[in-house]
């Protein structure tokens, strides 16, 4: 008998008998097609929110890179007074081009609604496309210093398009100084980091304000932007800027895969358990199987191939109703509205995004295991006597 | 007996464990059987019926002496050479037919096949002669669970001679049927034994068996206590 033909053998009466079980089978292989979709599921959405997270990260705060001056940590804030410098005639010849988009960043107090509040204002040229804030509503008009805001520092501060704010600062001398300036518009991001705590004000307005004129904290890098090499800045790039994002992912894929591993566990104690009662029951079939000429690994083969279907007929069931599910998902996503208030870069609704990738790991992650669960109880087989097997009077 | 030996026994001993003693299944057995035997082990429960036919058929070993079926020395057999003798080479019948239940006939009686080089059609030809012999080429696609006992029995004839062994060893094909279907099945048999050469060994306590039977063997205790040659067998 040939490799194929032992293989095909092994698969016929594998479907046969499993077949033949009837309810016990679809049982088993509904218990494991939900844990296939489970798995799939789980790791689309995380995927489609990792995805959505660092396009918007990337669109509304990173770019493409970030040049920092050498003095600035995003996570001190007593760098930001001494973390600024003048742009060189190269830089500001991209700035023109629109491939950097030039930040200068200070701390101040805001005082909305009588309360004080402590904020970071961030001044950015109301030219620039580098980054996807409506910098250009920022446009100074006449004596009002025009700022924007995002949603959720809105909701906090209880203010609206038009109202004035009152604000204070140290300019570099470190003389305090306060103005009023208006809201000139409400954009909504996901990215909170973007949104919570900060004011945006033109970055002629801020320079002056300053007292630093020409003087920049950081410059943003577009798309456009090749070198990568700016005297005097440090680059940051995409990795180390989206650092944290990819913690908080990897959190979520380990908390889900705990999850995920229980449920698989659940499907595959499901599976042992339906084949040592298989291998208990048919030992006259095993037996006949060895006496029509059989030998005991090949009826191993056959009895670890019959679990293994398991996991096949999981994937076909798991189809049946998973595609259907996955598609409606990616087209209407996921409500995530609660999560917005949180910390995390979570858009309003996610889109999952089940990968090719995904899919075939998921598969062979489920077959794999399914196939080994089968394995370790058919070993039984191979230390059965025919004539016992036959008489089926082994315990 | 009149042909040339095709299994031959000598001094076969077989023991088993039993707690931490031993249990003498078969004592000094010495036997041959020619080609194209009729012949029967018979004798009361527990006399090693079974066990010398789970030997000659390589699904058990001796503890001692030499089994030699078809020139091959049992006890030297390797686990594969002796998947190998009885795939191709011996035919069993069990007394509960042993039917896989998930296939239907022609698939249980095609099961011996799928395990040797054949083609499909030489495959399907072996299944339907063999369905033929047995009178149940209007069930190829019932299940067992679908047939008579009888009928069951058939099916296992029909299965352990589709690959036209040297050797089919029955274990009380008769035990579960009537009187009725018994003489049938030992009829049809006894057709293909005359038809085929085929070699039947019985292990039976039957009377309607031996009524068939060319040759009788008696056992008790594990020996041989009488080995009778019958010339005016029924049929």
């Amino acid at each position: 008998m040939t490799q194929k033909t032992k293989i095909m053998l092994a698969l016929k009466l594998a479907f046969k008998n499993l077949m033949g079980a009837g309810l016990r089978t679809w049982l088993n292989v509904s218990v494991l097609s939900f844990a296939f979709v489970i798995i799939i599921f789980y790791n689309g959405m995380i995927d489609g929110w990792n995805r959505q997270s660092r396009r918007d990260t990337q669109e509304w705060e990173t770019g493409k890179g970030q040049f920092w001056h050498p003095e600035y940590d995003r996570y001190d804030a007593y760098t930001i007074k001494d973390a600024h410098a003048p742009m060189s005639e190269e830089i500001q010849a991209e700035v023109k081009k629109k491939n950097l988009a030039p930040v200068l960043i200070t701390q101040a107090t805001a005082f909305p609604q009588g309360r004080m509040q402590e904020v970071i204002i961030k001044g950015v040229d109301p030219e620039q496309t580098v980054l996807k804030l409506p910098t250009v509503t920022l446009v100074p008009s006449g004596d009002i210093d025009y700022a924007i805001i995002g949603k959720r520092m809105a909701e906090s501060c209880k203010l609206n398009v038009g109202d004035r704010l009152l604000i204070r600062w140290r300019d570099k001398n470190g003389t305090f100084d306060a103005r009023e300036i208006q809201i000139a518009s409400i954009f909504k991001c996901d990215v909170p980091t973007v949104d919570k705590g900060q004011i945006y004000l033109s970055l002629d307005v801020l320079q002056k304000m300053m007292g630093m004129s020409n003087e920049v904290t950081m410059l943003v890098a577009g798309n456009g932007f090749i070198n990568k090499d700016l005297k005097n800045w440090d680059f940051k790039d995409s990795a180390f800027l989206l650092a944290d994002l990819d913690k908080i992912i990897q959190a979520k894929k380990a908390g889900g895969s705990i999850m995920e591993g229980l449920l698989l566990i659940i499907a595959l104690i499901a599976i042992f358990d339906t084949q040592v009662l298989s291998i208990f029951r048919r030992q006259k079939e095993i037996g006949t199987y060895i006496a029509l000429g059989m030998t005991r690994p090949q009826v191993v083969g056959i009895f670890t191939v019959e679990g293994g279907a398991h996991s096949i007929l999981a994937t076909l069931l798991g189809a049946v109703y998973g595609i259907p599910l996955f598609l409606l998902l990616g087209k209407v996503g996921i409500s995530m509205k609660a999560a917005q208030m949180t910390d995390m870069a979570i858009a309003e609704t996610i889109y999952p995004f089940y990968s090719l990738r995904l899919i075939i790991i998921t598969i062979f992650l489920v077959v794999i295991s399914a196939t080994i669960v089968s394995y370790l109880p058919a070993r039984k087989i191979s230390k059965m006597k025919p004539t016992d097997a036959l008489k089926g009077k082994l315990q | 007996m009149e042909n040339s030996s095709i299994i031959k026994i000598e001094k076969l001993v077989k023991r088993f464990p039993v707690g931490k003693t031993e249990f003498t299944a078969l004592n000094d057995i010495s036997v041959s059987f020619g080609a194209g035997e009729f012949a029967g082990l018979v004798g009361p429960s527990g006399s090693g019926k079974t066990t010398l036919l789970n030997i000659m058929g390589s699904l058990d070993s001796p503890s001692e002496g030499d089994v030699d079926v078809l020139g091959r020395s049992v006890s030297s057999l390797s686990h594969k050479q002796s998947a190998k003798l009885r795939n191709h080479h011996i035919g069993f019948i069990f007394q509960t037919y042993n039917l896989l239940p998930v296939y239907t006939v022609y698939e249980n009686v095609e099961f011996a096949l799928l395990l040797q080089k054949l083609s499909g059609s030489e495959r399907k030809k072996a299944v339907m002669d063999s369905l033929e012999w047995v009178g149940l080429t209007d069930k190829v696609k019932s299940r067992p669970s679908m047939l008579s006992g009888g009928e069951c029995q058939r099916v296992a004839i029909a299965r352990s001679m589709v690959k036209r062994p040297e050797i089919v060893l029955a274990d009380e094909p008769t035990a579960n049927l009537d009187s009725k279907n018994s003489h049938n099945i030992l009829q049809t048999m006894k057709n293909l034994n005359r038809e085929l050469k085929t070699t039947f060994i019985f292990a039976t306590h039957d009377e309607k068996v031996m009524q068939y039977l060319n040759r009788i063997i008696f056992l008790e205790d594990g020996k041989i206590v009488k080995d009778n040659l019958i010339n005016d067998s029924k049929n």
